[in-house]
């Protein structure tokens, strides 16, 4: 195994500084780093200057709805009455997202030390990092990491020496995305079915075990050491465009590009040179044809509109799509979109957890329509019958996973409606469907 | 009161207490939120998105059911937005529904087939694609479940869940492969399991006992109350052709809720009895003949007013407080008494309710008895029946104390006829079964409930309270009091 | 909560090897010690009857349901929630590729042909004659910039082409 790239002269590497480099999973690699001095210097401040700390950087959550995180952790309750929680969210499901596991198996200690300062922050004496199933391998990692911070005190009922409980403990998924919405996340580590629970409450009032809990992303918890060593300030200043969008961000760019891998650039990094420079640009003879800039949830662009799409939450928003989790899902001109349209609502009738009707019901009805104009049976009143779909499926559910089968559909029909159109004048059929 | 809540739903005002849901605030208002997963017994699911309605200045709709009110909210149940995003809930429940109407127990009474004839679409968008399919599966004793009619708002596995705490049931499966499963050999045989069948409010989930019975619009339905034990909960019976088809609860919040359990439910079959006493006997030597209810009556008088001593009168604990009451009058004005006894079964709670339970004492006015006066000193009043100059039963089965029990002169007033007062009663005066007569019965917390005829009683049988009164009436006194 | 059906009184299922004997007991009081409720170790409970059994029998539910305090009718409903649990047997080798947009664009489907192939099961889901080969396709594992990334029992294995699947199954056999 190696990393698949050196860094390349664009990226700004904080997180994915070591990525690549072995020898910084252990836990003396990690020191040798500087590891762990962050949590000890937190350790040394109180919670409110380790959480001003993290206002002050402008970071915001990289799970995908760009929340805050210094005003989410504001949000617990200033004396702890019952338990608090943190869980950290290593589901990383999202199709096209893949940094969350990079980070897990190149710097695991990175992980740790954010989710131990943002404990501290928040007054939580357990920690549960929720990893997907699938990941065998950064489970491996990561439970390896974790025994030994134990074994070296940094973890433990008197955290290195300073008196505080901090205990972490890795809970397995078992295959399922809607676990990393966070309720759902939850759900399945209380021994449920992964449903999305409604809010209010929400979770820093009555989230894990009813008691008050915080949901922070790898990514987001990996960023608060840097944070936390270098200052607020330090980290506010990595900006490239929108002061609200601050720091680096990790794009994992997968699909069609000669070199797929996970990039790590400044907020405000045009997506073009992401796409054309960093990850190489299309395969000799191709053609950019479109991107799904966040992960598969969000709106497609077309390739003009990703060609001047600024990353980050505003530059997304900007040209009508979300930054989301970062996973740049790339597509030439051999895809055909219409198939791959499916093959996302196919992914989402799959993970509905089957509560809400719009959700369990929309998302199957979806695919099949579009099976069916792949079988060349379509109707030209289907794509209307599409947007209609659609549209009851945005914003009327309990969480917004309908409302990510939808995106895709939408967009894709809007902006790639000929090919959807010539499969349904030609009455021509794909072979695989 | 600080914590009222003004707000305002379709157009009216609105007052409701702080944490009442936008659901119930309109029906406060009168105006009714179409909803399928929302019960007002059950925790909230906030699944099916029927609920949802459009809230002012905010960016989404919202489900009623899981929104609670807030001062001077502004809520439109019929705007547009609100309508489309019900006929959409619909048209994705119809997808996989089989519309088999003409077979299904629930229709007429299908809180889907009502909404989509008031607001869903006319025509269907997705003919063209298979339904999905499940074989029909056996849940228990008398519950089948129908998945392919199931619509998952999963009131079922939540009454099970949170208020059986007996979680049998379960959502299976994810998307639209859902489905309600049990666990192989087990089994939806609690106490109140039939429950669910109520709650369900499509055809999914049927039971046994009433399948394919009756249409639901050929019912007459009477409000009543559960004879079956002394909880008293508040139920309708439902009649055809004064044949009673099945029980089920009516709503009491301070009660049994939207509750009762299977042996009350299901227990319903002896108000059904063929071999009921048509007419009123009187013995002519060895011999019970027929005659009219002056005869009867006249002899019934002849024998208490040539009662020289005490009384004694055994009555059953399932007679109405109106009837018990008068026999403690007739016999109690001679110094007379009289007990019951009452049958006993093991103590089944719905644990998700405080104070509800099939009580162990199997008959609905223990309490009344007792209030009326009687005793639960039944071998003593048994033993003192032997000498007493008049014998009063009141619809008493006197198993147990044999046909050789030497009685004195018994007046017997019942439904059916036991051997043991065959050869023993020298008038016997045919009453109503509870379903037959309008009465009241007190309950194990003193609660008096009233309950109505649901049938014709058969031939000339009256209710025993009238039958009683007669007696009274004409004696303008108690019995004994001559003496 | 009451216990409807107790370990092992499933009809039918060839007896399986409990799980929480001695061994497996401490290993699973270890767990439920780290969180406040019992029902919390279901998942963990899971995994580890899937890991002696090979797949998550009703016999393995209804012994963790007693475990865990939990009726196995509430084990079987989240059982079946996760597409990881296997609900029947598999073959010796389990082999769950990505087929989910950003691999498909890549070849994914053509990887899961040459799998096939490799391992002679006939369909994807379905198991080699032999019994040691189960295909799978599953959606995104996570590591999309590997297409096409394959879990093959608890190997996650990178880039996988239709050309490396043949030297990779040889591997397992
Ligand atoms: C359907 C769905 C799936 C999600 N999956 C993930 C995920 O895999 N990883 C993640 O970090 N956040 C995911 N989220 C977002 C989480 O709900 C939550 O916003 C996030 O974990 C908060 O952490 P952050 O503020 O650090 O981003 C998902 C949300 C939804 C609605
Ligand atoms: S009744 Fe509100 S969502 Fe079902």
């Amino acid at each position: 195994m190696g990393y698949p790239h050196p860094t390349h002269p664009k990226e700004t590497p904080v997180l994915s500084r070591h990525f690549g480099d072995s020898d910084a999973r252990s836990f003396d690699g990690w020191k040798r780093r500087g590891g762990y001095a962050s949590l000890e210097k937190a350790l040394g401040m109180s919670r409110e200057q380790v959480t001003e700390e993290v206002k002050t950087s402008g970071l915001r959550g990289r799970g995908g709805a760009g929340f805050p995180c210094g005003l989410k952790w504001t949000f617990m309750p200033k004396q702890r009455t019952q338990p608090h929680y943190l869980c950290v969210n290593a589901d990383e499901s999202e199709p096209g997202t893949f940094k969350d596991r990079e980070i897990m198996r190149w710097t695991p200690h990175a992980v740790i030390e954010g989710a131990a300062i943002a404990a501290y922050a928040i007054q939580a004496e357990q920690t549960y990092v929720y990893i997907r199933g699938e990941f065998t391998e950064a489970i491996a990692i990561m439970q390896q990491a974790l025994d030994e911070a134990y074994i070296k005190g940094v973890l433990g009922i008197n955290a290195m020496g300073k008196g505080v409980r901090i205990d972490m403990t890795i809970h397995r998924g078992a295959g399922a995305y809607i676990c990393g919405e966070e309720t759902a996340l939850m759900n399945s580590i209380e021994g449920k079915r992964g449903n999305p629970r409604i809010r209010p409450p929400f979770p820093a009032a009555s989230g894990l075990f009813g008691c008050p809990t915080t949901i922070n992303n790898v990514e987001t918890l990996a960023a608060v050491p840097p944070i936390i060593e270098q200052g607020g300030a330090w980290y506010r200043a990595i900006c490239l465009s929108n002061p609200n969008s601050t720091g680096t961000k990790l794009f994992s760019v997968c699909g069609t590009v000669r070199s797929p891998g996970t990039y790590e650039v400044a907020m405000g990094f045009p997506l073009k040179d992401l796409v054309h420079d960093l990850a190489g640009g299309m395969r000799p003879g191709r053609r950019l044809k479109a991107v799904i800039p966040g992960g598969s949830s969000v709106p497609i662009l077309t390739a003009d509109e990703a060609e001047a799409t600024l990353l980050d939450y505003e530059g997304c928003v900007a040209r009508g799509t979300m930054l989301g989790s970062g996973g740049v899902i790339v597509m030439d001109d051999s895809v055909d979109m219409v198939y791959q349209i499916m093959r996302l609502a196919r992914f989402y009738a799959h993970e509905s957890c089957a509560q809400c009707t719009q959700c369990r019901e929309g998302t199957a009805w979806t695919t099949k329509i579009l099976q069916r104009i792949l079988h060349g049976q379509g109707k030209l009143e289907d794509l209307d019958l599409l947007l209609d779909l659609s549209e009851q499926m945005t914003g009327t559910t309990i969480c917004v996973l309908s409302d990510s089968c939808a995106a895709p559909v939408v967009s894709g029909i809007r902006k790639f409606r000929d090919e959807f159109e010539a499969y349904i004048d030609s009455g021509r059929a794909v072979a695989q469907v | 009161m600080s914590d009222l809540v003004r707000l305002t739903i379709e157009g009216r005002p609105v007052e409701a207490p702080a944490g009442t849901s936008v659901l119930e605030a309109a029906k406060l208002a009168g105006v009714l939120v179409p909803h399928y997963c929302y019960h007002p017994s059950l925790p909230v699911a906030g699944v099916c998105r029927m609920c949802l309605v459009e809230v002012e200045k905010s960016p989404k709709l919202a489900a009623s059911c899981a929104t609670p009110v807030a001062e001077g909210m502004v809520v439109h149940v019929e705007s547009p937005q609100a309508k489309a995003a019900r006929r959409a809930v619909l048209e994705f429940l119809l997808i996989n529904h089989p519309l088999d109407c003409p077979i299904c127990d629930q229709a007429g009474e299908c809180e889907l087939q009502d909404y989509v004839y008031q607001e869903g679409r006319a025509t269907t968008r997705f003919a063209d694609y298979a339904k999905r399919f499940n074989p029909v599966e056996d849940f228990g004793p008398d519950i089948l479940y129908v998945p392919n009619r199931c619509i998952l708002c999963t009131r079922c596995v939540r009454f099970m869940e949170h208020l059986a705490e007996h979680p049998v049931l379960n959502v299976s499966e994810r998307g639209d492969r859902a489905y309600i499963g049990i666990f192989e050999g087990a089994a939806l045989d609690h106490g109140w399991a039939g429950n669910v069948v109520d709650l369900c409010p499509v055809g999914s989930l049927v039971s046994k006992d009433f399948l394919h019975k009756a249409r639901a619009w050929d019912l007459d339905k009477t409000p009543s109350i559960c004879p079956g034990c002394t909880q008293g909960c508040n139920v309708t019976i439902e009649t055809r052709d004064n044949q009673v088809l099945r029980v089920r609860p009516r709503p009491n919040p301070d009660l049994n809720r939207h509750f009762m359990c299977d042996y009350g439910r299901l227990g319903y079959g002896w108000l059904n009895r063929t071999d009921r006493i048509e007419a009123p006997l009187v013995r002519d030597g060895s011999r019970l003949v027929p005659v009219d209810w002056d005869r009867a009556l006249g002899r019934a008088l002849d024998l208490v007013r040539g009662a020289r001593g005490p009384c004694v009168a055994l009555v059953s604990p399932g007679a109405s407080c109106e009837a018990l009451e008068r026999v403690a009058q007739l016999v109690g004005a001679g110094g007379g008494a009289g007990a019951f006894r009452v049958a006993k079964g093991d103590e089944i709670p719905l644990p998700g309710v405080p104070d509800l339970a099939l009580r162990t004492e199997r008959a609905p006015n223990v309490a009344g008895a007792l209030a009326a006066g009687f005793t639960r000193d039944w071998d003593g009043a048994a033993a003192r029946a032997r000498s007493a100059a008049l014998v009063l039963v009141l619809d008493e089965p006197l198993h147990g104390l044999g046909a050789a029990q030497a009685w004195g002169p018994m007046i017997y007033i019942g439904t059916v006829l036991p051997d043991e007062a065959r050869g023993a009663a020298a008038v016997v005066l045919p009453s109503a079964t509870m379903a037959e007569e309008d009465g009241t019965f007190r309950n194990i917390g003193g609660r008096i409930q009233p309950y109505h005829q649901a049938r014709a009683a058969p031939g000339m049988a009256r209710p025993a309270a009238w039958i009683l009164e007669e007696i009274l009436d004409a004696l303008g006194v108690g019995v004994g009091a001559q003496a | 909560m009451s216990q409807t059906t107790g370990a092992g009184a499933v009809a039918g299922a060839e007896s399986l090897p409990p799980v929480f004997d001695e061994a497996g007991r401490r290993e699973l009081d270890a767990v439920v010690a780290r969180y406040p409720t019992k029902a919390a170790a279901l998942l963990p409970a899971l995994w580890m009857v899937q890991r002696k059994h090979g797949w998550v029998s009703p016999q393995g539910m209804a012994e963790v349901a007693e475990a865990l305090a939990l009726t196995p009718a509430y084990v079987k409903g989240v059982v079946t929630f996760y597409s990881m649990y296997h609900q029947h047997p598999v073959g010796t080798h389990f082999v769950q590729l990505c087929t989910t947009t950003p691999c498909n664009v890549c070849g994914a489907e053509k990887v899961a042909e040459a799998f096939l192939r490799a391992t002679g099961a006939k369909r994807l889901g379905e198991t080699s004659p032999d019994g040691a080969w189960t295909v799978v396709e599953v959606e995104c594992l996570g590591a999309c910039g590997f297409a096409t990334p394959v879990l093959l029992d608890d190997d996650f294995i990178e880039s996988v082409t239709p050309e490396s699947v043949p030297a990779i199954v040889a591997r397992y056999r």
